[in-house]
């Protein structure tokens, strides 16, 4: 009886290696993948990202129809939000404040700045909470993780175009009364809104792998975004900054865009190319960096969460 | 055959404990190294992913020099205890995770499904979902497209597939989301156990499907399973894990056997160590199985009684609370489940160390392997403890009424069933 036993429970003596008992007749060494511990810093992988546009697409439409499901007044949220922030900026700041808006209709003056200020705190709040906020999903499938933020940038901007109808409504009320001038420099709308997209991206990128692991920051992010706004010119222009502050508040990449949209549609404010060339080394700075926070975080991250 | 897939000496290194400032010193060394070209130090330690013992590091290998084939159309079963790095292995397999050394090489598109409805919204509707989900798996919309259909057709949830899922019952939203797992065209599938969900008459539609998988298409099937049944059934190979390394592997059937006659200790005497963090006033101490005479054994006498002693812990008073034990045949079938209703009366009983026995008879396991699980609940509301398989044991034939069938597949229990002898003429 003992022998019986010794056999039946002496199994860690049997160590049978797999490959020999396959062994193919001919070595296959061409693979379609290979999956190593570490991967070049600078491989984005944007390729496959473009294989999983349809993700992204699918992504774009369950946030824009999940956001609006069950409530009454559906999209126009979209309206009303920016609508009443404009109305209380207009009393807080204008009426009671009396702070300059350069000669700009109040209205349209917050308007404008609102409507930028959103799509950045939108696109870089989202972005700054990819991997956290994912963390579920991304620990149970793999997909390119960049369709995540990508897919954020468009879903707000589909946000933008209807805030900018918004705009263009009050736009056309005040031009016709005859209060505001356009020049051509309104041409740079999608460019600005570019370089919103790509600094909003590349700085919540950064965030999004800095706080993967260490949450500190992103206690930071809420309160943040509440200053920055502040130090942005959204409820005041930047011809009311005092002298000695201003270099310290132009090195915000998102005021020298704000003061371009409302200098191209409204004819008042300022434009420098000089602010502009700052926006776009910030973005290229920003967005190549954090690509590559994102892409060294992204493959080993779901271990921390 | 060619090769679909070619795991090469994968480890996985894990830290435990908290993220805090300490780590950030760890990061800053780790980082440091790499700046002077020297390799990581913290590679040098890490121990055995032991879970039961208190180790000397906060580091461990949950993986260590993992290495083996599989052939394209070939099915094969992952197994191991909890905790023996299975799961672990489909991350790195699936690219949830990066190995910390080694390398995969992969011929053809991994689809993994280590859960079926992976990012389903609640809000959107059942067709809204198939395509969403399905992109998430890696499908094009033209796929997806394609398949609709069919998918629909497989889950049998046509008159919903316009409402939002949220109004779903359980198993329609399980069977939408397997449907569109079943219907996935990579060529490299990872399966993680998501069979165990469903009804059963969906679970057999599923498990023709997984076996079409892979022996009608050619398809590459890796299955993770605590179902040996299952195993054996659809799997052609099988690697089994002990502790981050593989234990053993080559076909199904005689890892399982195996597997399954290891148990966990050799003794019939198992000291359980429980996974669960939870406090929920319940744990599971010790399982023990007597033979007749008294002593712990894993090999039992076919002909003589024996006993299943349980012995557990209560730290909070459970009313209705009750113990389950089930004996699994090592081909999966259960044989039987015996649970001891009410363990806890406030008037009988006080907390702390409790024990129970039950009594097997005699004459009634046929010989073969089977398993011990043990589960502690309250019924319809709490599953407080659940050990799968903790314990195995073998009965061996010396003499039964049935000796002189020793080992042809009579069944799995012997019984004593009255027989009559008719007269014919009487009969008539």
């Amino acid at each position: 009886m003992t022998d019986t036993r010794n056999t039946l429970n002496a199994p860690h003596q049997t160590f049978v290696p797999l490959n020999t008992l396959d062994s193919p007749e001919t070595e296959n060494e061409t693979w379609s993948e290979i999956i190593r511990p570490k991967r070049n810093v600078f491989d984005f992988k944007l390729r496959e990202l473009w294989q999983y546009r349809d993700l992204i697409w699918l992504f774009v439409k369950r946030d824009f129809v999940s956001q609006y499901k069950q409530t009454i007044l559906g999209p126009a949220w979209f309206f009303l939000a920016p609508l009443f922030s404009m109305l209380s900026f207009d009393f807080v700041f204008s009426q009671v404040a009396q702070i300059s808006t350069d000669g700009i209709p109040g209205p349209l003056f917050y308007l404008a700045g609102i409507t930028i200020w959103n799509y950045f705190q939108g696109c870089f709040f989202h972005t700054a909470g990819t991997l956290h906020n994912n963390a579920g999903i991304f620990g149970k499938v793999y997909f390119p993780r960049l369709a995540t933020p990508v897919s954020i940038l468009i879903s707000n901007l589909s946000k933008l175009l209807i805030q900018l109808i918004l705009f263009l409504g009050f736009w056309i009320y005040y031009y016709n009364s005859g209060a505001i001038s356009i020049n051509w420099y309104a041409l740079l709308l999608p460019v600005l809104i570019l370089l919103t997209a790509g600094i909003s991206l590349g700085t919540g990128l950064i965030i999004s792998s800095l706080t993967a692991k260490y949450r500190d920051l992103s206690y930071f992010i809420g309160f943040g975004l509440n200053i920055l706004m502040f130090m942005t010119p959204v409820a005041y222009p930047e011809s009311a900054i005092p002298e000695q502050y201003k270099p310290y508040l132009l090195l915000n990449p998102i005021a020298p865009v704000i003061e371009a949209f409302r200098y191209g549609w409204m004819g008042s404010g300022s434009f420098s190319w000089g602010g502009m060339a700052y926006s776009f080394l910030f973005l290229g700075i920003s967005l190549f960096t954090g690509l590559v926070f994102f892409n060294q975080t992204e493959k080993n991250f779901i271990d921390t969460v | 055959m060619s090769l679909a897939l070619k795991v090469e000496n994968i480890s996985k290194q894990y830290r435990l404990g908290n993220v805090g400032s300490g780590t950030l010193v760890e990061d800053l060394n780790r980082w440091w190294s790499r700046i002077q070209g020297k390799p990581d130090p913290l590679l040098k330690i890490g121990e055995k992913n032991d879970r039961t013992s208190k180790g000397q590091t906060d580091y461990v290998w949950a993986l260590k020099d993992i290495g083996f084939e599989v052939s394209q159309g070939e099915v094969l079963g992952i197994i191991g205890k909890n905790g023996a790095g299975k799961s672990t292995l489909l991350k790195i397999l699936s690219k949830i995770t990066a190995p910390t050394e080694g390398q995969i090489k992969i011929n053809g598109r991994i689809a993994s499904l280590l859960e079926v409805g992976t990012g389903f919204h609640p809000e959107l509707t059942g067709r809204e979902n198939i395509f969403l989900n399905g992109a998430i798996l890696g499908m094009t919309h033209k796929e997806v497209k394609r398949k609709f259909d069919e998918i629909v057709d497989f889950a049998g949830v046509e008159r919903y597939i316009d409402t939002p899922v949220k109004r779903y019952s359980s198993g329609m939203y399980v069977r939408l989301a397997f449907a569109v797992a079943a219907h996935l065209e990579n060529e490299i599938l990872i399966v993680d156990e998501v069979l165990a969900v469903g009804d059963a008459e969906f679970q057999k539609k599923c498990l023709g499907k997984m076996g079409e998988v892979s022996k009608g298409e050619g398809r590459t099937v890796l299955f993770v399973s605590h179902n040996m049944g299952t195993v054996t059934q659809l799997c052609t190979k099988a690697v089994w894990l002990v502790d981050g390394r593989v234990h053993m592997a080559g076909s199904a059937e005689p890892v399982v056997q195996k597997y399954l006659s290891h148990g966990t200790k050799d003794s019939g005497d198992v000291f359980i160590s429980e996974d669960q963090t939870s406090d929920n006033g319940f744990k599971f101490h010790r399982l023990t199985l007597l033979n007749s005479e008294g002593q712990p054994s894993s090999l039992l006498d076919i002909r003589k009684p024996s006993t299943i002693r349980i012995e557990y812990d209560l730290t909070k008073p459970i009313t209705d609370l009750d113990i389950s034990v089930r004996v699994n045949h090592s081909s999966g079938a259960r044989v039987f489940s015996t649970v001891k209703f009410s363990c806890f009366n406030v008037q009988k009983h006080t907390l702390g160390r409790q024990a129970a026995e039950v009594e097997i008879p005699g004459n009634f396991l046929a010989p073969g392997t089977y398993t011990i699980s043990i589960g502690g609940h309250v019924p319809h509301v709490a599953l407080l403890a659940l050990h799968e398989s903790v314990l195995s044991f073998e009965v061996e034939e010396t003499g039964s009424n049935m000796a002189r069938y020793k080992g042809e597949n009579y069944g799995i229990v012997l019984v004593d069933f009255p027989w009559k002898e008719l007269s014919v003429s009487a009969h008539r």
